[in-house]
């Protein structure tokens, strides 16, 4: 069973936005969404290996910086050119204003 | 000859992915994520606007256009008048140049915030250009990542030397338009060239092929209209102005990158941001200020003036003109036909980061005069 992680308190990130997570070798984009949950997502755009931490939180899309490529977030679907490849995705909890993730 | 090779396939390409030149982290300037934010945002707004004003103008120069078109026994002559000539040109412009900057904001998806809006402006752009939508996404993608990396980016106008012939010839669309259609004709086959393989994933494939047929029978319905009426008028509105509407493109395309470094990671030192006339910035959307969009691609065309704003403390002064921009291009263009090592390094402001010199020591080493 893969463990919960203890990635950051809810407020660290505003709606409809997402921060970085670094956690031993990897790395997650943890999302906010316009109605207020929470998602996690791998780190890196599956195009170029970019870092989403940079791009823009549309509804529930996210969009890498690099190529606008776009993905929704709570799927990890990629939904736009030139990302072809989906994204990993994660479950998220929010206990005590502490989002955890399980990865 | 040139020591240089552009071609996707080449020795260059090789070196760059050997050298971490390929894919590689560039400079940006700061700017903290909320303001960033702010200037990602996106709209309907400003390209609903711009686009009924464009296409709204579009459609009244044809009019105009055919209602001036000489009429011989009651049926449509075979030329133009010359009174109409003026229509016809302004058309061709918005088709042969404005839709450039179309296709290249709604291939970044930029321009509206609805997804469907940028993507029939994007098919339509990429019609008008010759460009096939797949195809060009693919490369454009590789302009940005790679951006002036000889051997990747395949966008590169001005080779080192200058293709100066090449380049004029394009004012015409001679060049561009032609391969496009050759390309159409290849992919409509059911082919790719082989350096459309290089960039082009194996599952996008079939849909350049697709799109290629859908144009090629388009074209066929034009040419066929055209024969059955007697008249180019056809082709005057469909082909014929992605030549002789070209040049406003060029013109301002050629400022983007021109006599400028190769083979860095700092679009301060590959890109120049022009200050130019309304009417110009309404045909380029904006790509004028084209440091930044490469910077920050994620910022929208209407939002690029007050990004520029916000950063020009940290880059090069931008051109006070396109008559300054040439006036900076040509010289060193000129002196790169018999000295390709030449590029102009800009001077940054005081305010600014400093060049990274160990990062571009090779691209940035002295050349004679
Ligand atoms: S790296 Fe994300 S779209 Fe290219």
């Amino acid at each position: 069973m893969a463990d919960w992680i203890d990635a950051c308190a809810a407020d660290d990130i505003e709606e409809e936005d997402l921060i970085r997570f670094d956690h031993g070798e990897r790395t997650f984009a943890i999302y906010r969404s316009p109605d207020n949950s929470f998602f996690c997502t791998d780190g890196l755009c599956t195009h170029e290996q970019v870092h989403l931490e940079d791009g823009l939180v549309m509804d529930y899309v996210i969009e890498c910086p690099k190529h606008n490529g776009q993905f929704d977030y709570r799927t990890g679907k990629a939904l736009r050119a030139p990302v072809c490849e989906n994204l990993g995705t994660y479950p998220v909890k929010v206990e005590g204003g502490r989002v955890f993730i399980q990865i | 000859m040139s020591r240089r090779d552009y071609s996707m396939l080449g020795a260059d390409g090789v070196r760059a992915v050997e050298t971490g030149l390929a894919a590689a982290q560039w400079y940006h300037s700061d700017i903290p994520r909320a303001e960033m934010k702010a200037l990602m945002k996106r709209e309907n707004g400003p390209a609903v606007r711009d686009t009924i004003t464009l296409y709204g103008c579009m459609l009244a120069f044809a009019g105009a256009g055919i209602a001036l078109w000489p009429q011989v026994a009651g049926s449509f002559a075979v030329w133009p008048s010359l009174v109409s000539l003026p229509f016809w040109l302004a058309y061709g412009v918005l088709y042969g140049s404005a839709m450039d900057s179309r296709w290249h904001e709604c291939s970044h998806g930029t321009a509206f915030r609805t997804p469907w809006m940028n993507d029939v402006v994007y098919q339509i752009a990429s019609f008008m250009m010759v460009r096939n939508p797949i195809t060009w996404r693919w490369s454009h993608a590789r302009h940005h990542t790679d951006t002036l990396i000889v051997g990747r980016d395949p966008e590169i106008v001005a080779m080192r030397p200058p293709k100066l012939a090449r380049i004029l010839a394009n004012l015409l669309g001679l060049v561009d338009a032609w391969t496009g259609w050759s390309r159409m004709l290849l992919n409509a086959s059911g082919r790719l060239s082989a350096e459309e393989a290089t960039f082009i994933p194996q599952s996008e494939q079939p849909k350049v092929i697709r799109v290629a047929r859908i144009w090629l029978a388009i074209y066929a319905l034009v040419i066929a209209a055209a024969i059955w009426m007697g008249s180019i008028l056809p082709l005057m509105l469909v082909g014929l102005p992605r030549l002789y509407g070209a040049w406003h493109h060029v013109v301002t395309g050629v400022m983007q990158h021109a006599g400028l470094a190769e083979n860095v990671l700092d679009h301060r030192l590959n890109s120049r941001t022009v200050y130019i006339n309304p009417i110009s910035r309404f045909i380029y959307w904006n790509m004028n200020y084209h440091v930044e969009h490469h910077m920050f691609p994620m910022v929208p065309y209407y939002r690029l003036p007050a990004l520029h704003a916000k950063i020009k403390h940290d880059l090069p002064a931008a051109s006070p003109s396109m008559l300054a921009a040439y006036a900076e291009i040509i010289p060193v263009l000129w002196r790169q036909l018999r000295n390709e090592e030449l590029f102009i390094k800009r001077a940054l402001p005081a305010t600014a980061r400093p060049y990274r010199e160990d990062l571009h020591q090779t691209a940035l080493r002295p050349a004679a005069a």
